[in-house]
């Protein structure tokens, strides 16, 4: 009897939307889309940066109004458009990309924000806010110290604190932004199991993502959006990565492990037994002129730390470098630069980038002394430097000097590589260059750098996702524990031998 | 145990310095470990330990203000004047006139800062020389020492005569300045209107995501801090038995000083009560000692910005590094 009730409420949808339009100054961000979620399930909204995967967030959320002759039916009620008062009364709950926490205070005050804190003035009940916050984390199935405050703790328990505040709300449907997108795997893990506890309790997730293989991995099905348009509803089983990337972009691409014979090219870089005690030991490697070298491993691995060293950042305890024939020891990243090394950041939002200022400005930073004349900068050779990379790397941009952070992620990548290309390198250093960055904006990112290692340049390309060293990189290393553990030739080896040596 | 030393770092390493400070002292001159002479460090930090737990307040909703000592003798001398007019008055009368006076001023910079959404240290250097010049230009720079009677009569909570026939004294001071600790201790940690300010100034966005009244939490912060300037600064007239317009100039930088040492974060979010007196009490505590040592006044200055420095790298320096074995396990539970 029981089964029988469950199967009743699962063939009726929680949210149903139909016809939905939004138009921002006369661009339609939403073209007559429905969307539909049933109760507890794990459901997918895929689409790349600017598909209207947010502003339909946003709509069912109540921050937007749809256009007229919207119909949106939640929970047995219909509606033309939702308030957030509404939305969040009716237990819809959205856990934000940047998670809008309070990192001062403690777990409880986080988790009970709502019911215990955001209130008129009284005097605060600990008592109920442990209860309420340590009941919300029992559901999720976690222990944390609700006392502590929460910056003590790592970035994916935060995010846990997250999902347990929008449950407090008492939540049917929750909406997780990117979620995972600053977690290693095994937090990534710890996550996906989370999202299943939530679901077998029956609170509904739509899951935003752009790692393909967590979306194949959590949700039965996956709704795909490209240009403010519904492409379709399709289950999960049965699709494939290089499918869902294909309906997201509308366009094939033919993934396939590079050939391109090296022997013969000079060696632009040559590290031998250089170590860091702590973080990593004895690493040596050859890059050639023309060669991208792909480092693969786990968060922690040593790979970011190995990466700064060669950049100059940090100094070697031993060991030796030789770049273009001459061997280097570089006081700073200073000497690295004008030695011809560039590395773009893993964090390029606050590292990698200068948000608030122009893209012309970003574009020149590292290469301010090309453009001066006289002891000034010229604002014509900045202009004319600035427009060549553009053209070159296919930067979409308004004006020279907008924002960058006006720019979508892809193609702020761009600006923090052109920003590198314009101090002439030898060697080009990428960590983690696809992070935020959608399928799309991938392949074009990726084709940039085959192209520059096509004229020469020598690149390491540090990735936690193994395709992306395997179908970009002519040799790719393991690294673990701060040792390199293991090297491939990705023509000679399959995608999924290194994923196995790399996640076992 | 553990948690209480993570989450208690600065405190710690504040009372660690000042038990250095402080054996030392014990040793180096005869007067400073006595009773009579801790209540006189008690008697003369009061002023500043209501200045700062006001500024606190102000400091964890993210804000900063410059004006709030000079706003103390604008308070100091209104009331004066207004004593003068009504006759008389007592204490309570005079608490509360200086405390109404103060919030009055302290809206003023809540105004400008939420209304027209200028940067708080920008508005309150601003209003810092506003007063100030208000002040100077009206009275001319001019003492009042005409106060009422029992404004300048000294009271004694506690006494007892020591063995070398000094007395050891608690004055009314120190029970306002407990008074105002205890208020400020609960407004902040025990009160939503407290742990609002705290978010507010933890994460501004987020707190307004919550539907947190942004320009209340503005107004509380600054009204809290003019009140207590305003009841420092009768307080401090009463201590100096007068009136002088530029008497507190200058104070602010002191206060300051004392608060971030003490743990309140330039930025918001951060910061206890407990940490604000510990830094006030620091500073005080050195100059007293070198005062005892017959230190030449002149090296003061020199010697607490030396001091403040050497804690506030003590204090910065993660508690986890100095101390490794509370890293032992990620998530204690």
């Amino acid at each position: 009897m029981a089964d029988q009730a469950l199967d009743g409420a699962a063939s009726r949808p929680l949210l149903s939307l139909r016809n939905v339009n939004m138009t921002f100054g006369g661009v339609k961000a939403l073209k007559n889309v429905s969307f539909e979620v049933l109760p507890g399930e794990v459901h997918c909204l895929a689409g790349e940066n600017g598909s209207g995967k947010s502003t339909l967030i946003k709509v069912i959320t109540g921050v937007y109004r749809p256009e007229a002759g919207a119909v949106i039916d939640y929970d047995g009620q219909s509606y033309s458009h939702m308030s957030p008062v509404t939305a969040q009364a009716g237990g819809i709950q959205v856990i934000w990309q940047d998670l809008a926490l309070f990192p001062e205070m403690t777990v409880a005050e986080n988790i009970a924000f709502q019911t215990v804190i955001a209130r008129w003035p009284r005097l605060v009940n600990y008592a109920e806010m442990r209860r309420v916050a340590t009941n919300a984390l029992q559901r999720l199935g976690v222990t944390l110290d609700v006392d502590l405050a929460l910056h003590h703790f790592p970035i994916a328990q935060r995010q846990i604190v997250a999902i347990a505040r929008a449950l407090v709300g008492q939540a049917k449907l929750v909406f997780m932004d990117e979620p995972t997108a600053s977690l290693t795997q095994s937090e990534t893990d710890y996550l996906l199991d989370i999202v299943r506890n939530l679901s077998a309790s029956g609170v509904a997730v739509v899951f935003v993502s752009h790692r393909l293989a967590e979306v194949l991995e959590i949700s039965s099905r996956v709704t795909v959006l490209r240009d403010g348009a519904l492409v379709g509803v399709y289950p999960t089983k049965g699709l494939t990565q290089s499918r869902i990337t294909e309906l997201m972009t509308g366009k094939t691409f033919g993934y396939s492990a590079l050939h391109r014979d090296l022997g013969t090219s000079p060696v632009m870089l040559e590290v031998k037994g250089l170590s860091r005690p702590g973080e990593f030991q004895d690493v040596s490697l050859t890059v050639r002129r023309g060669e991208t070298l792909g480092i693969t491993g786990l968060l922690g691995a040593g790979r970011t730390e190995l990466a700064l060293t060669l950049f100059g950042m940090r100094k070697p305890k031993s060991g030796s470098v030789v770049l273009d024939g001459n061997p280097v020891r570089f006081g700073s990243n200073r000497d690295a630069i004008a030695a011809g090394v560039a590395y773009l950041s893993e964090d390029r939002l606050s590292l990698g980038l200068i948000q608030p200022q122009a893209i012309a400005d970003n574009m020149v930073v590292a290469s301010l002394d090309k453009i001066l004349s006289r002891g000034f900068i010229s604002s014509d050779r900045k202009r004319s430097l600035v427009n060549r990379w553009i053209r070159d790397l296919g930067v979409k941009i308004g004006k020279q000097d907008d924002a960058i952070s006006t720019l979508s992620g892809g193609n702020q990548q761009r600006v923090a590589i052109a920003k590198w290309l314009a101090t002439d390198p030898k060697l080009l250093i990428l960590d983690a260059p696809t992070v935020g960055v959608d399928v799309g904006a991938r392949a074009g990112i990726f084709d940039i750098v085959s192209k520059l290692a096509d004229s020469g340049l020598a690149i390491i390309l540090i990735s936690d996702e193994v395709p992306e060293v395997y179908f970009n990189a002519d040799r790719v290393l393991h690294m673990a524990q701060g040792r390199i553990v293991g090297e491939y030739a990705p023509c000679a080896t399959t995608l999924q031998a290194i994923e196995e040596a790399v996640y076992a | 145990m553990r948690r209480f030393v993570r989450s208690h770092a600065t405190e710690l390493a504040l009372l660690a310095v000042i038990a250095v400070i402080c054996v030392f002292l014990s040793f180096a001159t005869d007067r400073f470990f006595t009773l009579g002479n801790a209540f006189d460090l008690l008697n003369t930090s009061s002023v500043n330990i209501i200045f700062a737990v006001g500024l606190l307040v102000v400091l964890i909703a993210g804000g900063i203000d410059i004006s709030f000592a000079v706003a103390a003798s604008v308070v100091q001398y209104l009331t004066a004047t207004v004593l003068g007019w009504v006759g008389g008055g007592n204490w309570i009368v005079g608490l509360i006139i200086a405390g109404a006076l103060g919030v009055a001023l302290g809206c003023i910079n809540a105004f400008l800062i939420h209304g027209f959404r200028i940067i708080s240290i920008v508005a309150t250097i601003s209003t810092f020389n506003i007063f100030f010049g208000l002040l100077m230009f009206f009275t001319g720079g001019v003492s009042i020492y005409n106060l009422p009677d029992w404004l300048t009569t000294r009271v004694v909570l506690f006494e007892r005569e020591m063995a070398d026939g000094t007395w050891a004294e608690i004055t009314l001071p120190v029970l306002i300045m407990a008074i105002c600790v205890f208020a400020t201790w609960a407004l902040i940690t025990r009160t939503t209107t407290g742990r609002q300010l705290y978010a507010f100034g933890d994460n501004p966005e987020g707190a307004r995501r919550f539907g947190i009244n942004i320009g209340a939490m503005q107004f509380i912060a600054f009204g809290w801090l003019g009140m207590m300037a305003g009841i420092a600064g009768l307080v401090q007239g009463h201590y100096a038995q007068e009136v002088v317009p530029n008497a507190l100039y200058g104070r602010e930088l002191d206060v300051l000083a004392a608060a971030v040492l003490g743990g309140a974060r330039l930025g918001g979010g951060k910061g206890s009560v407990l940490g604000c007196i510990l830094g006030v009490l620091l500073v005080s505590i050195t100059q007293n000692g070198l005062n005892l040592m017959g230190v030449s006044p002149f090296a003061f200055k020199m010697i607490v910005g030396a001091i403040i420095l050497a804690a506030i790298t003590l204090s910065n320096t993660s508690i986890e590094r100095l101390l490794p074995f509370l890293k032992s396990r990620r998530v204690p539970s």
